[in-house]
């Protein structure tokens, strides 16, 4: 039968490393070699870096959701010892252009506010002083006087905005930056033919990654050169130049961009755009190195990483027996002021939408509503954290209505072993997985009958106990299609296929191996799985491993630790350097030996001869030899001197969308799974859960470094309890953020997490990746939330409580009983 | 603005200076010590990551301003290791990996420190409560009592070595 997935070929495997037993580095949990210059509180953070003559940035911020600048008097400001200078919007704008956007067509948003402010806490004027201290009191020293426009708060009622309330009335008449609708195979037909449909309407409220660092820059421009030197956290220093370049005027190769520890991303630090160009742009003005690093209150209120804020009407299409056809659902995405993404988090979710389920087809209108409030950019999952969290309410939904066991329904719908590479509707593949194996050992790691036993004990007591199951998917290695395929398709905008990752590799006369990457430390461990991988690779010893960074101008091809792809990517640059490496040390080596490249091989750090024990030539002695004594080798440039190689790793495997967008492509095909299961109470008087017990087990193909995967999955399960019980950005009707400080944005301590987590692995390798690594940053935030939520809906049955909305904080809780309480006895 | 004198005692090394008396403790220690180790994420008190060590005490340095700390001793991360080896903490956070980002690290430290120092063998809900004061947003923080964990036996089993030993 034909299908819309037709033209989507799956392209051959390109892995060289197949997965083998008994690797002697790939799979150890050796101690991360990044920990003792961090433990030494040596790590160079961007707020640790100082530069001679450096001056200090402080910024007047929107106290109001939507206004019109009418005037700013700086005078005041200006007149204060020790500052160096105060700038408006108009101001910046002499140096500096719009900030550049993935959105097709774009929002235009400029780095300070010209005119208009469309969110609390968008900068509408900057000092430069000799320190902090005094760029503050300048700052309160700037008066400016506004004309209140009507703000938009509430998703909806911003799509029938009109006049004055509108966001960018030159650019767009409404409120509504993007509505497209996709459909994925026979959505009509399976809904047609369904024996029920299912129907929920589901939110999905706002937070944010809030990394415990914040963002920052220190800028220098150089008129006589005319180029930037830019020290900024950023995750993507090595691919923003070229996209940021032109809103600093400058060619992407004046823009030197030098990389920084980070503390913490999550998504947050992905672009940073915004605070790069506005202090490049405050630098040049001032004509003095200028450091900005954004407060708390700023990271809250202007960082442009709100995360995802959506409300769905879904449909899912049953048959009697419980079979999943089709899924369907209009999203309104309340994206904030601007679209610095477009809806790539809803491209993002694209390669999951159907979970790790049989569902032939799927539909999808979505719809980018503005409004006044600071616009998303990424945190951990991307988007794909609300879908999971939507299939899997629709999952237990269904089973609510059917009668039937939620977690056989999961069972019976599930993608079996044998049905691997599958591609669900929208043209993404799975690679490959073993479903069932992981829910096998999550429910015997979990005790699921003896719990489901004390559970039913415990609620004849009158207690309020619940079991919760997820099984999700945890997509990972993104090609960057996701930003661009849901775009209008007159105008796609920039249609990038290249999310490349590459590495210098480099042997030292003194026979260590000196490593450059091209993407930053963020939190993630590059240069333990870097070692690890090498060690493994070439025989090296872990301890003769030196791993540096490149700067953008030095670097050569990263994109960076976003999207759980930079492990396997890393990897595939590792194994074509060690390629590279292996043929010249085979080559120097071979001749030192006096025999043929081919009669020899790696052995420990040697290069040695097949099947002799004795004839062997250390690396270091190779590396000496090749550096420094060119007339012991033949002529001819493959015995130029020294032994180094750049090499660069391109996505294993990814195809176009279609062109009319009946399928995406494959962009996002190296799935993991997992299954959580939680037991909650909850304490029906004050709306508390208290987490009885917890397991997890993930499936992240072949792990490199098992320790620092349990690290991810451990620090994105707190991120998922923390969206799901306690975090959630609050705004007034005015468009105030009532909450943005962490005394009242409660992110979970020491005390919020569940006190028996347990943790478990499956290794189902990825066939297309080097040694089958898959990745695995962002799972536990994929799963949680829906695990979570249906433990308390599970233990709030006895009151009827269903639950739509997250977060679940206890004054909500306490409302969805109070109010179930109510319709029952009405 | 006028100018006062302060003089502490930093990781063992006295220290003085002129500076404001506004100027926060945490600003001082990394602006006018050069002690970048010690780390800022809310400067509003919730999060942990400045904490340093003063007298003894565990305290936000964002929330005091240098010129209460005259006269006072502080310890900083800076001041954990010594002679290139790390503090028997700063090994157990490396071995039991209870850090990623590092960046609430420092304050972690600080706080584990203050309660090892008042008890040597502390049970996991102690623990929970002696860091339920600092935010890290990377671990879920398992590791990290983990790493309290094992970092209080190896000081414990130094402590009975030494005491073993005829004097």
């Amino acid at each position: 039968m034909a299908s819309h997935l037709d033209t989507n070929v799956i392209p051959p495997s390109r892995q060289r490393e197949a997965p083998r037993a008994g690797m002697t580095w790939i799979g150890q949990s050796i101690k991360r070699v990044e920990d003792p210059r961090i433990l030494s509180g040596k790590g160079g953070y961007i707020d640790d870096v100082t530069v001679p003559g450096m001056a200090h940035a402080a910024m007047v911020t929107s106290p109001h959701a939507h206004a019109r600048i009418v005037s700013i008097d700086t005078s005041k400001a200006k007149a204060l010892a020790g500052v160096i200078g105060v700038y408006t919007g108009a101001d910046l704008a002499t140096v500096v252009d719009p900030c550049p956007s993935f959105a097709s067509p774009p929002v235009p948003q400029h780095a300070m506010a010209i005119d208009k402010v469309r969110h609390v806490g968008e900068v509408v004027a900057a000092v430069v002083a000799e320190d902090r201290y005094i760029a503050e009191d300048a700052a309160g020293l700037v008066e400016v006087e506004w004309e209140i426009l009507p703000a938009n708060v509430d998703i909806e009622a911003a799509l029938e905005a009109t006049g004055d309330a509108v966001l960018h009335p030159d650019d767009r008449e409404s409120n509504k930056a993007l509505d497209e609708s996709f459909s994925f195979g026979p959505v009509e037909e399976d809904f047609a033919a369904a024996d029920h449909i299912i129907k929920r309407r589901l939110r999905w409220n706002r937070s944010s990654a809030q990394a415990i660092e914040t963002c920052g820059v220190i800028a220098q421009f150089d008129p006589f050169k005319g180029g930037y030197t830019i020290h900024a956290n950023s995750n993507f220093y090595n691919f923003i130049p070229f996209v940021i370049g032109g809103s600093l005027r400058v060619s992407p190769g004046e823009l030197r961009i030098v990389p920084v520890l980070t503390g913490g991303s999550f998504g947050s630090k992905v672009f940073t755009h915004k605070i790069i160009i506005l202090t490049g742009g405050l630098a040049r003005l001032a004509g003095v190195p200028v450091k900005y690093i954004e407060d708390r209150l700023e990271h809250f209120t202007n960082s442009d990483s709100h995360g995802s804020d959506r409300l769905y009407d879904a449909e899912l299409a049953v048959s009697k027996d419980g079979t999943f056809k089709s899924l369907r659902f209009t999203v309104l995405d309340d994206y904030g002021a601007y679209l610095q993404f477009g809806v790539g988090t809803h491209g993002n979710a694209m390669a999951q939408v159907t979970g790790p389920y049989q569902i032939g087809s799927f539909a999808m209108r979505v719809i980018a509503v503005l409004t006044n409030k600071t616009q998303q950019g990424p945190y951990r999952g991307f988007g794909s954290e609300v879908t999971n969290w939507v299939m899997e309410r629709m999952v237990d939904a269904t089973a609510a209505e059917l009668g039937r066991d939620a977690l056989e329904l999961r069972e019976q719908n599930m993608i079996q072993p044998d049905q691997f590479p599958y591609m669900i509707p929208t043209g993404n593949i799975y690679d490959s997985g073993n479903f069932q194996e992981v829910l096998g050992q999550a429910k015997e790691m979990f005790g699921l009958d003896a719990w489901r036993e004390k559970a039913a004990k415990l609620r004849a007591e009158g207690r309020c106990v619940g079991i919760g199951v997820a099984t999700c998917m945890e997509r990972s290695v993104y090609g960057p299609t996701e930003w661009w395929s849901l775009n209008n398709r007159e105008t796609p905008g920039f249609t990038l296929t290249s999310t490349p990752e590459g590495i210098t590799a480099r042997f030292d006369p003194s026979g260590k191996l000196f490593i450059t990457l091209n993407s930053p430390m963020v939190g993630n461990s590059p240069e333990t799985v870097v070692t690890q991988i090498l060690a493994e690779r070439l025989t090296v010893a872990p301890e003769d491993i030196v791993i540096n960074y490149s700067d953008s101008q030095s670097g050569f091809n990263g994109v960076g630790p976003q999207g759980s792809r930079f492990t396997a990517m890393i990897a595939g640059a590792c194994v074509s350097a060690s390629i590279k490496l292996e043929e010249r040390l085979k080559r120097f080596g071979a001749h030192m030996l006096q025999r043929r490249p081919e009669d020899v091989e790696l052995r420990g750090g040697m290069v040695a001869v097949k099947g002799l024990k004795d004839q062997e030539k250390s690396f270091a002695e190779i590396a000496l030899t090749s550096s420094f004594f060119r007339l012991s080798f033949p002529d001819g440039e493959e015995f130029d001197s020294g032994i180094e190689t750049t090499a660069v790793y391109d996505h294993p495997i990814s195809t176009d969308p279609a062109e009319d967008r009946s399928h995406l492509g494959i962009f996002y095909p190296i799935v993991g799974h997992i299954c959580h299961i939680v037991a909650v109470e909850v304490d029906p008087g004050t709306g508390k859960v208290e987490m009885l017990d917890y397991s997890a087990v993930h499936d992240n193909g072949t792990i490199v470094n098992p320790r620092t995967l349990a690290g991810q999955v451990w620090g994105g399960t707190a991120n998922g309890i923390g969206t799901t019980l306690s975090e959630q950005f609050c705004y007034d009707s005015e468009g105030q953020f009532t909450n943005p400080n962490f005394a009242e944005f409660a992110m979970p301590t020491a005390n919020e997490m569940p006190r028996n987590f347990k943790l478990g692995h499956v290794e189902t390798p990825s066939p297309y990746t080097e040694y089958g690594i898959k990745g695995g940053g962002e799972g536990g935030r994929l799963g949680a939330p829906s695990a979570l939520t249906s433990a308390i809906e599970d233990a709030l049955s006895n009151y009827g409580v269903r639950i739509s909305a997250l977060p679940v904080t206890p004054p909500i809780l306490r409302g969805l009983i109070r109010e179930a309480g109510q319709s029952a006895a009405g | 603005m006028k100018k006062i004198a302060v003089s502490v005692t930093v990781n063992g090394r006295q220290r003085e200076a002129l500076i404001a008396p506004r100027m926060l403790l945490s600003d001082f220690v990394r602006q006018e010590l050069e002690l970048p180790g010690t780390h800022v994420g809310c400067e509003h008190g919730v999060c942990g990551s400045c904490n340093v060590i003063v007298d003894g005490k565990a305290v936000r340095s964002c929330l005091m301003f240098a010129v209460q700390a005259e006269g006072s001793q502080i310890t900083t991360v800076e001041g954990f290791s010594a002679d290139g080896e790390l503090h028997p903490i700063q090994t157990a956070f490396w071995e039991e990996h209870g850090l990623q980002c590092g960046f609430c690290t420092p304050g972690m430290l600080a706080s584990a420190k203050e309660l090892l120092d008042a008890n040597p063998d502390p049970t996991d809900d102690e623990i929970r409560e002696a860091i339920s004061g600092n935010l890290c947003r990377c671990t879920g923080y398992e590791f990290i009592i983990n790493a309290i964990r094992s970092a209080a036996k190896t000081l414990r089993d130094t402590e009975n070595k030494k005491t073993l030993q005829p004097a």
